[in-house]
C-alpha cells in the first residue's frame, strides 16, 4: 500500500469512529444533538476522502467529473428541499423516501461493477459476485418496498391492504426469480440475467408492502431501514470499502433493533406481518357499542375535571396526529400546569406512524422532553392518576389485551383502567385497527367526550380558561 | 475464500455487534430521529456512487453515475437535515422557542419557561 492508500484508509475509519459516536450520542435527548453534529463530521470527512481519491486516480474523464457533481447538485438540492419542508406529521413518508433512494444507489453502485466486470474477459472472482447479487437485490427490493411505503403512508397508494387474486403467487415467483437468477449468475456471468433479477427484485418490493396495511407501518419502515442498511453494507463488499461496510452493519443494527422492538409492541410476528392480516385503516364504521353503558360527556364536564385534578397523564394516539391536534394538547397541558397539576405523556411505542413518531409530533408543539414517558415507566403511575386523557388511541388502551382470547391478547397496553377517573376523546365508538371492543370505553370510571380531537381540546381549553378566570 | 474477504466479513460482524450495543441504548423517545440518522449514515454510499464515476467511460456508465449521485447525495443532506431539524425541537423545559416553519399555535405556552 502507498502512504496515499494508508491515509485515505484511515480517514475512513475515522469516519466510521464518528458514525459509532453520534449514534452512541443519541442516548439522551440532552446529548442528541451533538450525536448529529459528529455524525455529520464523519459523513464529511468520508466524501472528502472519496473526492481525492477520485482525483489521485485520475482516470475519471470529464464527462464523468460534470455527471458526478451535476448528480450530486441535484440530489442534494432535492434533499435539502425536502428536509427543510417537510411537516413533522410527514416524517415516516419522508424518511421512507431517504430510505428508497438509499437502497437504490447501493444496487446501482453493485450494477454498475458486475456490467463492468461482465465485459472483462477475465470473468468474475466468486465472492465478488455473491456479494454484488446480494447489493442488487435487497437494495432493489428496499427500492421499490420503499416507495410503496412512502405512497401509503402519503396516501398516493391506498392505505389499507391491497391484494389482488394471485398477488402471493406473483410475490412468491418473484422471489424464486430473484433468487435463482442470482444463484445462476455465481457461475454464469450474463447481463440479461442480471437485467431479470433487477426486475424480480422490484416486483417483490411492491408485492411485499402492497398487502400491508395502516398499523403496520412502523414495522414496514423499520424493516426497510435494515434492508438499506444490509445493501450498503453489501455495496462495501463490492467495492472494497470499509466505511460503507461499517455505515451498513449500523444501519442494518439500528433496523433490526426497531423491527423488533415494534412488532413486541404490537405482539405480531414479523412473518404475521408480513403475510398481512388485521391492519386496515383506522376509518372503521361506528358499529354498535360494546355491552355495558357508554357514559358521554359534554366538554364542560370534562374540564372540571380537568381543572381540579392534582395528576394527569395524556394518552395521545394516532387520532391526534392525525388531527393535527398536537399543538393544543400541549396547550391544554400548559393551562393545567399553570394550575398547579402534574401533567405528563403516555407514549406506546407505537403511538404514531413510525417508531418515536409520538414524541417527535410533541416535541414540535413544545412539550418539554421529560414529560414524554416510555410505556414502562408511565405504567405503575396510573394508579396515583386523577385523570387520564386518551386522545385518539385505541386499541393500546384496552384492558382486553390482558385476557387470553383476544384479536390483542398479549399485546403490551398502557394501563389507563387503572387511574381514577378517564377521560376518552374520539369521533365515534369506532373500533381500532384490531377491530374489537374497548373494553375501557365501558368502565364505570370513563367518561367519553364524543368530538374531532382538535374541537374537542379547543372547547376544553376554553372551558378551563372560563374556570380560571 | 481470500484474506480481503475474510477480512471483510469479520468488520461486518464487529459493526453489527457494536451498532445492537450502541442502538440498544437509545431512548424511544429518540427513535424518530434515531431512525432519520441512521438513514443519513447509510448514505455513505454516495462514496460508491462517486467511485462509479471513476470508471465511467460509456453512456450507461454516465448514467447509472448520475443516478446513483443524486441518489445518495439526496439520502445523505436530507437525512443529516432533517435529523437536525427534528433534534432541535426536543427541550428539557417549555422554553420559548417559536420554530420558524410553525404558526403561533402555542401562543398558550405561558410566559415562564417553567420546566
Amino acid at each position: 500500500m502507498s502512504s496515499f492508500d494508508w491515509i485515505t484508509q484511515l480517514l475512513y475509519i475515522a469516519a466510521a469512529v464518528c458514525f459509532v459516536l453520534g449514534l452512541h450520542l443519541m442516548n439522551s435527548p440532552a446529548s442528541a444533538r451533538r450525536g448529529n453534529q459528529v455524525s455529520t463530521v464523519g459523513m464529511t470527512l468520508a466524501i472528502a476522502t472519496t473526492f481525492a481519491l477520485v482525483v489521485h486516480a485520475g482516470t475519471i474523464t470529464v464527462t464523468g467529473w460534470i455527471v458526478m457533481i451535476a448528480g450530486a447538485g441535484v440530489g442534494a438540492g432535492a434533499g435539502l428541499y425536502s428536509a427543510r419542508t417537510v411537516q413533522m406529521t410527514a416524517m415516516p413518508q419522508l424518511v421512507s423516501l431517504f430510505n428508497a433512494v438509499g437502497g437504490g444507489a447501493a444496487a446501482l453502485v453493485a450494477i454498475d461493477d458486475y456490467v463492468r466486470l461482465a465485459g472483462a474477459t477475465t470473468g468474475l472472482p466468486e465472492a465478488t459476485t455473491v456479494t454484488t447479487i446480494l447489493d442488487v437485490l435487497i437494495g432493489a427490493v428496499t427500492f421499490s418496498g420503499s416507495i410503496i411505503a412512502a405512497g401509503k403512508l402519503q396516501g398516493v397508494i391506498n392505505g389499507a391492504p391491497v391484494t389482488f387474486p394471485g398477488s402471493r403467487a406473483v410475490n412468491i415467483a418473484a422471489a424464486v426469480v430473484g433468487v435463482g437468477g442470482g444463484i445462476y449468475m455465481i457461475t454464469t456471468p450474463s447481463v440479461p440475467v442480471l437485467i431479470i433479477i433487477i426486475l424480480a427484485a422490484l416486483t417483490f418490493g411492491v408485492t411485499m408492502v402492497m398487502p400491508i396495511g395502516g398499523a403496520d407501518m412502523p414495522v414496514v419502515i423499520s424493516l426497510l431501514n435494515a434492508f438499506t442498511g444490509t445493501a450498503v453494507a453489501m455495496a462495501g463488499f463490492v467495492i472494497g470499502n470499509w466505511a460503507l461496510i461499517i455505515a451498513g452493519a449500523l444501519v442494518g443494527a439500528s433496523g433490526s433493533i426497531l423491527t423488533k422492538l415494534m412488532a413486541v409492541a404490537m405482539n405480531r410476528s414479523l412473518r404475521n406481518i408480513m403475510i398481512g392480516g388485521f391492519g386496515t385503516g383506522d376509518t372503521a364504521p361506528a358499529v354498535a357499542g360494546p355491552g355495558g353503558d357508554v357514559r358521554s360527556v359534554t366538554a364542560d364536564d370534562a374540564a372540571i375535571q380537568l381543572a381540579y385534578a392534582q395528576k394527569v397523564i395524556i394518552v395521545p394516539g394516532y387520532g391526534l396526529a392525525a388531527a393535527q391536534a398536537q399543538h393544543q394538547a400541549a396547550e391544554l397541558a400548559a393551562l393545567l400546569e399553570e394550575r398547579g397539576a402534574d401533567v405528563s405523556y403516555a407514549i406506546h411505542p407505537v403511538a404514531g406512524r413510525m417508531p418515536g413518531h409520538m414524541n417527535v409530533l410533541l416535541a414540535e408543539a413544545n412539550v418539554p422532553y421529560p414529560q414524554l414517558k416510555e410505556m414502562e415507566e408511565i405504567n405503575p403511575e396510573f394508579p396515583r392518576t386523577d385523570v387520564a386523557l386518551v386522545i385518539g388511541a385505541n386499541d393500546v388502551t384496552n384492558p382486553a389485551a390482558r385476557r387470553p382470547g383476544t384479536a390483542i391478547s398479549g399485546m403490551p397496553i398502557l394501563d389507563v383502567d387503572q387511574a381514577k377517573s378517564i377521560i376518552v376523546i374520539k369521533r365515534s365508538m369506532g373500533h381500532g385497527y384490531a377491530g374489537i371492543d374497548n373494553e375501557l370505553y365501558v368502565n364505570p370510571k370513563t367518561s367519553m367526550l364524543f368530538a374531532d380531537a382538535k374541537s374537542a381540546l379547543t372547547q376544553l381549553i376554553a372551558s378551563v380558561k372560563t374556570l380560571v378566570g | 475464500m481470500s484474506t480481503a474477504l475474510l477480512t471483510d466479513i469479520a468488520i461486518f460482524v464487529l459493526a453489527l455487534l457494536v451498532g445492537f450495543e450502541v442502538i440498544s441504548k437509545v431512548p424511544a423517545t429518540l427513535h424518530t430521529p434515531l431512525m432519520s440518522a441512521a438513514n443519513s449514515i447509510h448514505g455513505i454510499v454516495l462514496a460508491g456512487a462517486m467511485l462509479i464515476a471513476v470508471t465511467a467511460n460509456n453512456a450507461l456508465g454516465y448514467i447509472l453515475a448520475f443516478v446513483a449521485a443524486a441518489f445518495a447525495a439526496m439520502n445523505v443532506v436530507g437525512g443529516y437535515v432533517v435529523t437536525g431539524r427534528m433534534l432541535k425541537m426536543f427541550h428539557r423545559s417549555r422554553a420559548p422557542v417559536p420554530a420558524a416553519d410553525r404558526p403561533a399555535a402555542v401562543d398558550g405556552r405561558g410566559d415562564g419557561g417553567r420546566a
